[in-house]
């Protein structure tokens, strides 16, 4: 499964270098969201939980873009059919599509991080950086697996633009929630404080459980 | 492993819905290992759909389908990777390169990257196999669903029109290696009563999903096949 799973994600990055359908996209979507909240919110810079939402919230709407496009090749352009009619573990489909979306939102972050800080962030952000890091790689891990689960179910309707979001965003709740509560503390104006371990382990949890639930079903999905 | 005496396709009483309506019905007809299949039949008259269901894309909603001595849907990992299904769509990615599409195709087969030069050469794709699929004629792009379609060197053939959008000579670079002399079972769908005879052991002939036609190709005359169309 691993030389599927290999040669599908770099199918994938290799597509997304060529085209640069989604990345920017995605990258685009997050600043623009920043200035707006610069704006809408009349203030210079924010701190503690108001930071940890705009960032959150801007980082799932972003992601959007990705996942409703996670697919968009594989059905228009014959990739389900190519894929179905060779000898391989159908889940190596789930790992590959989720580690590129995750790979994605990873590179969505180099930008978006940043532009935020110099946007929108009261406090510096380096000493907070350690442990946003490690919050973003969890929550990135649960928005590839939900995402890649939601787009794969939307992809085989008409309405797919329509549907992802709709089946995505209420299971992505948890994730961004648990992600927020725990940035928090470290985006306080008086400097980063102590994240409490609940909402990490919140977040791993909620990773494991959908992990596990897309691995029963996808199987499922891909069936005529 | 199939037993090579086996038939290499038999389809019993074979059905299969698209909703409400029934897309095949009532389908029955062998095919030896090594022979030809001619499909005949207009528009909608389930020829694709037939196609579709021995490559294990589709499930049969009623009746037994067998392909390589593996009974469908049940045993399809035993069947994929042993069929090579050229279809209506080339199943290539448009912004990648001929030769990038074949190494990955390449990869989920477990082929060698030497496979995918031999069938650029062979084909005639060698000089314009690093342009992005999207920039090529239909014609090349047929050349390259060709070589995707063989490349793990499948024992059972599913053409849908395969030398549709092909001229001459690429119609003789590419007869080698998915003709009647490829020295595999072939289902072939075609329009051409006279090649298309010409080219099978057996036709079936298709109207409203139903087999109209199920015999040897020396019994069905073109008038046969011609009637189908009116």
């Amino acid at each position: 499964m691993r030389r599927t799973v290999a040669a599908l994600l770099r199918k994938d990055v290799l597509l997304e270098l060529r085209t640069k359908e989604t990345v920017p996209a995605m990258a685009l979507f997050a600043v623009t969201t920043f200035v707006v909240f610069h704006f809408a919110l009349n203030r210079g810079s924010v701190s503690g939980d108001l930071a940890a939402g705009v960032l959150w919230v801007s980082l799932l709407f972003a992601a959007m873009l990705g996942i409703n496009r996670l697919f968009v090749a594989e059905r228009e352009q014959g990739g389900f059919d190519a894929f179905l009619l060779a000898p391989v573990d159908r889940t190596a489909l789930l790992v590959a599509k989720a580690a590129a979306l995750f790979a994605f939102l990873s590179v969505l972050e180099l930008i978006a991080v940043p532009a935020f800080a110099l946007l929108l962030l009261d406090p510096s952000p380096w000493p907070a950086l350690p442990g946003l890091i490690g919050i973003l790689v969890l929550a990135n891990a649960g928005i590839a697996v939900i995402g890649t689960l939601a787009s794969a179910l939307a992809i085989q309707t008409r309405a797919r633009d329509l549907i992802a979001p709709l089946l995505a965003l209420p299971l992505l709740i948890p994730v961004v929630l648990a992600a927020a509560k725990a940035s928090t503390p470290l985006l306080l104006a008086a400097g980063p404080g102590t994240v409490a371990a609940r909402w990490p382990l919140v977040l791993a949890l909620y990773d494991l459980v959908f992990a596990l639930t897309a691995y029963a079903v996808f199987d499922f999905l891909l069936e005529d | 492993m199939a037993d090579a005496d086996e038939p290499a396709v038999e389809l019993h009483d074979l059905g299969r819905d698209y909703g409400e309506r029934a897309a095949l019905r009532g389908v029955t007809i062998t095919v030896p290992a090594g022979a030809s299949l001619a499909v005949f039949g207009p528009n909608g008259a389930g020829k694709s759909t037939l196609l579709r269901l021995l490559a294990t894309l589709l499930r049969p909603h009623r009746g037994h389908v067998r392909v390589l001595g593996r009974e469908l849907p049940r045993e399809g990992w035993a069947v994929r990777g042993r069929v090579g299904l050229l279809g209506h769509e080339p199943l290539l990615y448009r912004d990648l390169t001929g030769r990038e599409n074949l190494r990955y195709q390449a990869r989920l087969f477990g082929v060698d990257g030497a496979r995918v030069e031999e069938l650029l050469q062979r084909t005639g794709m060698a000089r314009r196999a690093d342009e992005p699929v999207r920039t090529l004629s239909r014609g090349m792009v047929q050349r390259l669903a060709v070589c995707r379609t063989v490349l793990h060197d499948p024992a059972l053939l599913l053409l849908d029109e395969p030398l549709a959008n092909l001229d001459p000579a690429a119609v003789e670079a590419v007869e080698p290696l998915i003709g009647r002399d490829a020295g595999r079972t072939r289902v072939v769908t075609s329009h051409d009563p006279d090649a298309g005879r010409r080219d099978a052991d057996l036709v079936l002939g298709l109207r409203g999903g139903r087999a109209v036609i199920a015999a040897p190709a020396r019994d069905v005359t073109e008038a046969d096949v011609r009637a189908l169309y009116r």
